[in-house]
């Protein structure tokens, strides 16, 4: 027997999908903060963070937690917060200490630099635990980067869980092995790449693609517009029924508070139906304020979705009030046109089926007028769905308030003859040009005034760009890693054996919260 | 090799199909609907477009509500109000209730003469024929002619549905109240002689209304016989076939009672109750002088603090007179004028500071 002879050696190389480094400083620069959470060792976690620029080499410092047992960790995680908050009159240390009902959410903290931190599955138990949560999480959230490598699925799924619970953000977890099962799940957003580890990510995420970089587009392209598409249908959705509603309450003062409607009956009922839904439906569908390619040229598009601005409280009432407005204008202008007042023959116009006629064909042309003005993206479809609801409109009428079907059915279409006989009233257009004219100013105007007071974003100053080509992209330099860092990595340490049979990682049931 | 892996060959994200087979082409087709790239007019809310849109709403605006105003300003209108509740009014005698058929004269004179078609209206305040029980008493069916709901009127109608064990017709609180007080006019000639005023009674209710909707039931026989197993309604005098002498104007299609179904919208309504015609373009309708109105007061009003009035006015392309169209117009057209001069000054003052140079990235 002689000493034994060097065969060669192998290495599996791992290789990075394409665009990857690209993306993750795009999701940066949309402050979205991205942690890698592996299974790897850590010498090729940390390598492949330097390689999709999570770390780069102008970071201010790279801590890295590797205790055993609880103190040596706790320690770790303070001495690394020290240099960036207080820890006199914490709120984290006076929650541990009383433990309220309300759920506790930890505020933003700004650190004095760009660290990165990375800790490793046996101290993440350790960490996960008790009184150490809040530590690490505060301390991770204060990183660019976080690396946490050598993590059991169980584990992947609890920091996702722990970021969930005490702080007021949103995660998305994107895995593509089974390993990454339980994160996906776990997370708000769940994201499965295909690839070539199979199904599973797929099969239990919320959106599945097969590269890597394809994020880019599903949050600031797709992600982005239906958030805008979202809070435009919401708003005007309620705006068009405060509006629809609110004038019965007007009518009540007049009508003797008996409760009778303004509208005609049928009217209510097509109302949401088939006036109005389709113009709506088209502004949810195909509605975009700028370009996909735009949108991904400026990820600071991105922010208005991440602190709510589009549809929170302070929006709900401004169309609360708007509705309010719109319905003051709806009732008494038409009521001011026909008090006490005549035809052009002598005749009846202050009758109740004249005035409903004139408040509901008011009432939805001043509708249309508000989603014409709501919609910045007028393909043909939306012109059809908002133009021909007007159009059906009419026509509906004219069917409705026909001799034939009111004579066959009298009692239950009771407005024969109230359209010819109303159209064709000059105080009829006049009102309705009247109160489209008051409710559109104050729209106009403001939508004119916004960005000048209040700018939101980039978005008020890049509508007016638009109109010039875009500026050429500057090619984001790529800061590659130093020749020092390579991809590679000696499979010399050991592996997951000391973790699993310590127990830690096994779920345990929290106890049910009253 | 995985160093030549182009993840844009695979099409499908499965497990790699068997050779041979067609590859499953999940991929999304690449048309203009499908990939959201229609093509679309994306307006935007410029200076350009906004300013000049206020000042054009304000000049066109104010034109509009002059003239509108201006037309109503030459309409002659005169308002009699002959409720009655003042103790110094002729018609205060008619207040009493044990007085059935009372008849009173109140004098009144036109300033000016009025030309063209003169129109006479009776008006009503505080009431409320928009109350939601009250409108939704009535059986258009019955209105229609239809022999069933003649002989079996709808629960609508409830209480003022069946009277003396035989249905109403026409049913309904609506048609029980209609007004019944009838106005003569007169004018007082130079020699205190008084010529009645030809008014003339057909021709006051939407065409529609009389032809269309509202039908007597159909039958060779007299009104009468048509109507015979029905009671009238309860607070009427006469039945409801017996409105008129004119059998054109008598039943279901008199037109005072179609005027009085049009329900009206806000609790001070008016209401057409006689035409007078004009003459020739001579002599105006009603000249200026000396007129007295004789009412035979039947409808009581009183009771629930509702005024009756007498209007006699005459028409334009407008209507009567009415200028709040007139002035809301001039109103808002100067408005948007004053906004659109302010928004000017503010876009001046504000754009010149604000950078609106292209983004630097």
């Amino acid at each position: 027997m002689g000493t034994p002879k060097l065969l060669g050696a192998t290495a599996i190389e791992d290789k990075l999908q394409d665009g990857v480094p690209e993306t993750i400083i795009t999701l940066n620069k949309a402050k979205i903060k991205v942690w890698v959470l592996t299974g790897d060792k850590q010498e090729t976690a940390v390598n492949i963070a330097y390689a999709c620029n999570i770390f780069h080499d102008e970071m201010d410092g790279i801590f890295i937690v590797e205790g055993k047992d609880n103190e040596t960790v706790q320690q770790e995680l303070r001495d690394k917060m020290k240099p960036g908050c207080l820890l006199e009159s914490d709120p984290i240390n006076s929650y541990l200490t009383t433990k309220p009902k309300i759920p506790f959410r930890i505020p933003e903290e700004v650190p004095n630099g760009t660290y990165g931190l990375i800790i490793n599955g046996h101290s993440l138990a350790h960490a996960l635990e008790g009184n150490l949560q809040l530590d690490l999480l505060r301390t991770a959230c204060m990183c660019k980067g976080v690396i946490c490598c050598r993590m059991t699925p169980l584990q992947k799924a609890q920091v996702v869980e722990l970021v969930k619970r005490y702080k007021k953000v949103v995660t998305l977890a994107i895995g593509d092995g089974a390993n990454d099962v339980s994160m996906i799940k776990a997370a708000h957003i769940g994201v499965g790449i295909s690839g070539q580890e199979g199904m599973q990510a797929m099969l239990n995420s919320d959106f599945a693609f097969s590269q890597f970089h394809h994020l880019q587009r599903l949050l600031f392209v797709h992600g982005r517009w239906s958030y805008n598409r979202m809070c435009k249908f919401l708003s005007y959705f309620f705006y068009k029924n405060f509006a629809f509603t609110l004038v019965h309450f007007w009518y009540a003062f007049y009508s003797g508070f008996s409760a009778q409607t303004v509208y005609d009956t049928w009217f209510i009922t097509f109302y949401n139906l088939v006036y109005t839904s389709l113009p709506v439906l088209g502004l949810s569908l195909f509605d975009q304020d700028v370009n996909e390619t735009w949108s991904l040229r400026f990820p600071e598009l991105y922010e208005p979705g991440q602190h709510n601005l589009y549809f929170n409280k302070k929006e709900f009432v401004k169309c609360l009030l708007h509705g309010i407005y719109s319905s003051l204008v709806l009732f008494f202008i038409p009521m001011g046109a026909i008090y006490n007042s005549v035809r052009g023959d002598g005749k009846e116009i202050s009758d109740y089926q004249s005035f409903s006629m004139i408040v509901q064909t008011s009432l939805l042309c001043v509708v249309t007028t508000q989603i014409a003005l709501e919609t910045t993206y007028w393909t043909m479809i939306s012109h059809i769905f908002t133009w021909g609801s007007l159009g059906f409109y009419f026509c509906i009428l004219f069917f409705l308030y026909s001799d034939g079907l009111c004579l066959m059915f009298p009692n239950v279409f009771q407005f024969l003859g109230v359209a010819r006989n109303t159209l064709n009233l000059p105080q009829m257009w006049l009102s309705i040009a009247l109160s489209m004219i008051l409710c559109m100013l104050p729209v106009v105007g403001y939508q004119f005034l916004k960005p000048l007071f209040w700018p939101v974003s980039i978005i008020d100053r890049i509508h007016h760009c638009m109109r010039h080509p875009l500026p050429p992209p500057i090619r984001t330099k790529l800061k590659h890693p130093s020749s020092r860092r390579s991809a590679y990595a000696f499979s010399h340490k050991q592996g997951f054996g000391a973790l699993i049979t310590s127990g830690k990682t096994l779920k345990t049931k929290l106890p049910k919260q009253k | 090799m995985a160093m030549n892996y182009n993840a844009k060959d695979e099409v499908d994200g499965g497990p790699p199909c068997a050779p041979g087979g067609t590859a499953k082409n999940r991929r999304p087709d690449n048309t203009a609907f499908k990939q959201q790239r229609l093509p679309a007019w994306q307006p935007i809310l410029t200076a350009g477009t906004v300013l000049p849109t206020f000042f054009i709403i304000g000049l066109i605006f104010i034109p509009i509500g002059i003239g509108i105003f201006v037309t109503s300003n030459n309409i002659r209108e005169i308002e009699i109000d002959y409720t009655g509740t003042e103790p110094s009014s002729p018609c205060n005698k008619c207040l009493s209730p044990n007085v059935t058929s009372c008849i009173c004269t109140i004098n009144f004179t036109l300033e000016q003469s009025f030309e063209g078609n003169v129109f006479m209206y009776y008006g009503l305040s505080n009431f409320y024929q928009n109350h939601r029980r009250y409108v939704k008493s009535r059986d258009d069916s019955q209105l229609n002619g239809d022999h069933g709901a003649l002989l079996n009127p709808s629960k609508e109608c409830e209480p003022y549905r069946r009277s003396e064990d035989k249905p109403i017709a026409p049913c309904g609180a609506i048609a029980n109240s209609m007004f019944n007080d009838t106005l003569e006019l007169y004018l007082v000639g130079n020699d205190s002689e008084s010529t009645p005023v030809p008014l003339k009674k057909k021709g006051i209710a939407w065409w529609t209304d009389k032809n269309v909707k509202f039908r007597n039931p159909s039958g060779d026989t007299p009104l009468e016989e048509r109507f015979k197993d029905t009671a009238k309604p309860v607070n009427w005098v006469k039945p409801v076939y017996m409105l008129d002498p004119d059998q054109d104007n008598n039943g279901f299609i008199n037109e005072d009672f179609i005027v009085w179904m049009r329900t009206a919208a806000l609790p001070t309504f008016r209401k057409l109750y006689r035409l007078i015609e004009r003459k020739s373009d001579l002599h105006p309708t009603l000249p200026a002088g000396r007129y007295y109105l004789n009412i035979t007061y039947n409808y009581p009003v009183h009771s629930f603090d509702g005024r009756k009035r007498m209007i006699l006015s005459t028409i334009s392309w407008m209507g009567g007179k009415n200028p709040f169209l007139g002035i809301a117009y001039i109103a808002i057209g100067s408005i948007s004028f004053l906004l659109g001069v302010v928004l000017l000054v503010i876009n001046h003052k504000y754009r010149n500071s604000s950078n609106t140079a292209d983004i630097t990235i």
